[in-house]
């Protein structure tokens, strides 16, 4: 019984991993590029929610559509300031400018006197709430983020898949040159998928706030993403979400079993493992250069 | 404007190329040489963590500017080399030996990350060296029998070398004296076939492979010798900081590194070098800015981050080759005066193609 | 010259029943050839044929699923491909692949990786042995620029340069390697018409002067006609006519999958 409420609780805490994962593997779908500032952009969501909750005194999923919007807002311009000035440099580039824009964003909240520095709840309406079955219990926040979690992927997924936009941007992330001859506007969808990885930023992040506090540093849960989208495959969309899963669920039963710190190590030593024996995750796709 | 008449193979082999080179950096050595007979204190104790960093950034520079490899955990080998050299140190282990023994450490280490890791590319790469930064600090603060956990590590003063190295002026000299033969020696290498192999198989695994190179083993040698590289730069830092605890080896630290060699200048020593000064050189001037600036900035706690994030992002966006890349067009600039063309080191735009398939 | 005899010399390549598959697509099927030492041999065939494919699994790039490779003797069919260079076998790629941050200097030098004989405790010291064979790699790779005229471009960066000399700093770095066997994959391919003669005259010239065996993949009939001895055409992986490049060329099978009616 207490192996089933753990394993619950870490598929709670996974699916957190996978709406972040989520984040980054849209981003590097549509433009091969990896968004190192994907947690920050997360803690922008939460501190936005923040906000708006406390300034401007909105209901919670006022608040949440709220942060929404504005995080989309910011991830296109993002990518408009910073990110096609690094159009066609080599991927590092990319890499860098990302790593930059998180310690920026993290510089900055911090700096907003007193709002930044501190640690902060976020209420929502179910928040406490829990569901109870057959004497396991689940908080509702939980159930949210999951609900969420799959919800979102799947959308993402259908886009990808089954719509006009969705092709197009595979094919940008494919072969630049090529998709705009062929009258795809590249720099638009590049901007659009920025806004949609900021917009689930802003969901992981509202979503998460009443759960955990919302502080500057909430971003290094990014770190934690990393692996999710490695073992998921980081060209699958509901791989993200399936290794934040199995990520999330390895950590309980690693915290509840292994001695301590080995929870920590947890996702480090998996995703090792993973680009050991199955470097393109389980879901994603394994290529080969043709020369 | 120079003109090199060339006569000799040997001209673009040695390091001198040219009277130049020896006139400049000559002057560079005496001045170094001269250094605490002209600074002060202060600045020369922040002259040696720029010795230090700079072999640091060296290690680095040899897998991301060299060979391509981006890593994410260089902070780690840092760590081992520290460690090590503190524990030996602690049980009276000479100098020599110690350090020795710490750069044996970070280039086994190197090797055995450089398995698992050099197997895949690009990002997976990056990834990889990230969960293996992270598992040796998780090492690092749990094995507290050896390495005193969180609470820390205290060193004592290096033995051997006629003791006199724990003092300021000693310290330096050895650091300057260690880091212009770890110089030297990265120099040789990339003068040589090993180092031409790394460039190959940066630009080419395939074309590489088809030359005769064995692309995975020369991957692990450049990990191993950027690791022992890294470890040396641990071992003196140990010294200098005196007090080791792990969460000063963090992924912060290995992405500090990556900065300190993107912002010098990727695939060039000198930007190694320059990325150190540079590193060292920002939170002192940060902390001078702090008097002229308003104190609702000044005395905020993300300043720091915030500058090095918007200096990072400037830096990609406005000078991708770095410091030394700016030091390049410059002087390229004064030497062809009045004959520049503002055209000649325009980025070339190229359109982006997937990288799944190098 | 045109080369209508096949040249005599014993067999120095011989490939024997190979085939891959990729998934379900069986790119090369059952395809066996012998080349002779000293020979031009071409492969023609219209284009998703198998002949890169064929390449790659000669020069090891991919392993076969079937079949046998002989060199010189030696049975490669299961070597890694870093060795492959060591035994005396080039390749050129149909899509250039230099290395785009070095100078034409540095890729030709990459080239003699195959002669290194320093240790790299010897190389990061730079002893006066690293020193020879620097100095003694350098006279060879001169040797290469001389013969292909690269003088002018020695110290350029490769990625600067126009794609015609690129193609030639490619093959000089195959040359490079002192190879016996030189595999050459469309070395025609985005070349005008004089500099294609050009290419043809620096083939009949290694392939006389240094007597290396050219293997070449190649569309340019007037080309192949040039320097070829023997010609082999593939068509979806297996192979449809062997001989030479007249005999092949009015093929009624060669004619009717690859040239044309026209050609007849």
């Amino acid at each position: 019984m207490q192996f089933v409420q753990i394993v619950i609780g870490g598929i709670s805490q996974g699916f957190v991993y996978g709406l972040v994962a989520l984040g980054f593997v849209l981003i590097y779908k549509a433009t091969e590029a990896v968004n190192f500032a994907q947690g920050e952009l997360m803690m922008l969501g939460a501190f936005c929610g923040l906000a708006l909750a406390t300034w401007a005194g909105l209901p919670y999923w006022a608040v949440l559509l709220g942060s929404v919007a504005i995080l989309a807002a910011f991830g296109f311009a993002t990518e408009f300031v910073l990110l096609r000035p690094v159009f066609g440099e080599p991927s590092f580039s990319a890499i860098m400018v990302t790593i930059g824009l998180g310690f920026l964003a993290r510089g900055l909240v911090t700096m907003i006197p007193g709002f930044g520095t501190d640690s902060h709840s976020l209420d929502a309406p179910f928040k406490g709430q829990v569901i109870e079955a057959g004497g396991l219990v689940i908080g509702m926040e939980h159930v949210v983020i999951i609900g969420a979690g799959l919800l979102l992927s799947a959308t993402l997924y259908g886009l990808f898949r089954f719509t006009r936009i969705g092709i197009a941007m595979q094919a940008v992330s494919q072969n630049q040159l090529a998709a705009w001859y062929v009258g795809i506007p590249v720099r638009r969808l590049n901007g659009l998928v920025w806004a949609l990885s900021a917009a689930v930023a802003a969901v992981a992040g509202v979503l998460l706030a009443p759960i955990a506090f919302i502080h500057a540093n909430m971003g290094f849960i990014g770190l934690k993403a990393f692996p999710a989208a490695v073992i998921g495959g980081f060209d699958s969309l509901p791989g993200a979400i399936a290794g934040g899963l199995i990520l999330g669920v390895i950590e309980a039963l690693a915290g509840f079993y292994l001695p301590e710190g080995f929870k920590d190590v947890a996702a480090s030593v998996v995703v090792l493992v993973v680009l050991a024996v199955r470097p393109h995750g389980l879901f994603g796709q394994a290529s080969r250069k043709r020369v | 404007m120079r003109f090199l008449y060339k006569t000799d193979y040997d001209q673009d082999i040695r390091l001198v190329r040219h009277s130049g080179y020896a006139f400049w950096y000559g002057l560079l050595l005496a001045l170094l040489i001269a250094l605490p007979w002209v600074v002060s204190d202060y600045l020369l104790d922040q002259a040696i963590f720029i010795g230090i960093y700079a072999i640091a950034g060296l290690g680095l520079m040899l897998v991301v500017g060299y060979t391509g490899l981006v890593s994410l955990g260089h902070a780690a080998f840092l760590g081992i080399g520290a460690y090590t050299e503190a524990i030996l140190t602690a049980r009276g282990w000479p100098f020599p030996l110690s350090v020795s023994a710490a750069v044996l450490a970070a280039a086994s280490a190197g090797v055995i990350v450089g398995l698992p890791a050099l197997r895949v590319r690009g990002i997976y790469l990056a990834i990889a060296t990230i969960a293996l930064g992270t598992i040796v600090e998780e090492i690092l603060a749990r094995w507290e029998s050896v390495t005193g956990g969180n609470a820390g590590l205290s060193v004592s003063t290096p033995r051997g070398l006629f003791g006199f190295i724990g003092a300021a002026p000693g310290f330096y000299y050895l650091t300057l004296a260690i880091a212009i033969s770890s110089t030297l020696v990265v120099l040789n290498l990339l003068r040589s076939p090993t180092g031409r192999a790394f460039v190959a198989v940066r630009d080419s695994e395939t074309s590489a492979r088809s030359l005769g190179i064995h692309v995975a083993r020369t991957k692990t040698t450049a990990f191993a010798l950027s690791a022992a590289l890294t470890g040396l730069a641990g071992a003196l830092y140990a010294h200098k900081i005196r007090f080791l605890s792990p969460d000063q080896f963090t992924v912060l630290q290995s992405v500090e590194l990556l900065m300190l060699v993107f912002v010098g200048g990727v695939g060039s020593v000198h930007g190694a070098v320059l990325g150190a000064v540079f590193l060292i050189a920002l939170p002192q001037m940060i902390a001078i800015a702090k008097d002229f600036l308003p104190p609702a900035i000044g005395g905020a706690a993300g300043l720091q981050s915030a500058v090095f994030g918007a200096l990072i992002v400037g830096f990609v966006l406005f000078e991708p080759l770095g410091l030394y890349g700016r030091w390049v067009k410059i002087r390229h600039y004064l030497e062809m005066f009045p004959f520049y063309r503002r055209g000649t080191y325009r980025r070339v735009r190229v359109f982006q193609r997937t990288e799944r398939n190098r | 010259m045109n080369a209508t005899q096949p040249a005599p010399g014993e067999a120095i390549l011989e490939v024997s029943g190979l085939s891959i598959a990729f998934g379900g697509l069986k790119a090369v099927r059952d395809v066996s050839f012998t080349v002779r030492r000293g020979e031009v041999f071409t492969l023609i065939g219209p284009n998703g044929a198998g002949k890169t494919t064929l390449f790659n699994l000669v020069s090891r790039l991919y392993a076969g699923d079937a079949g046998r490779i002989v060199f010189e003797g030696r049975d490669i069919t299961a070597l890694p491909a870093h060795r492959i260079a060591s035994l005396g076998i080039a390749r050129t790629f149909q899509n250039i692949e230099l290395f785009e941050h070095a100078t034409v200097l540095q890729n030709l030098l990459i080239g003699r990786h195959v002669h290194r004989r320093t240790a790299l405790w010897e190389e990061l010291l730079f002893l006066p042995s690293v020193r020879r064979a620097e100095i003694a790699a350098r006279e060879r790779v001169e040797e290469v620029i001389d013969r292909l005229e690269l003088q002018h471009y020695r110290d350029t960066p490769v990625a600067g340069l126009p794609y015609g000399v690129r193609k030639i700093v490619e093959l000089g770095r195959a040359l490079a390697t002192g190879p016996r066997l030189l595999l050459m994959d469309e070395p025609s391919s985005g070349l005008n018409v004089e500099e294609t003669d050009d290419m043809a005259f620096w083939i009949e010239d290694l392939n006389r002067d240094l007597g290396i065996t050219v293997v070449m993949v190649e569309h340019d009939m007037r080309l192949v006609s040039r320097v070829s001895h023997r010609v082999l055409a593939l068509d979806q992986g297996a192979v449809l006519a062997v001989g030479t490049a007249q005999e092949v060329q009015s093929h009624p099978a060669v004619i009717d999958a690859y040239l044309g009616s026209a050609h007849a």
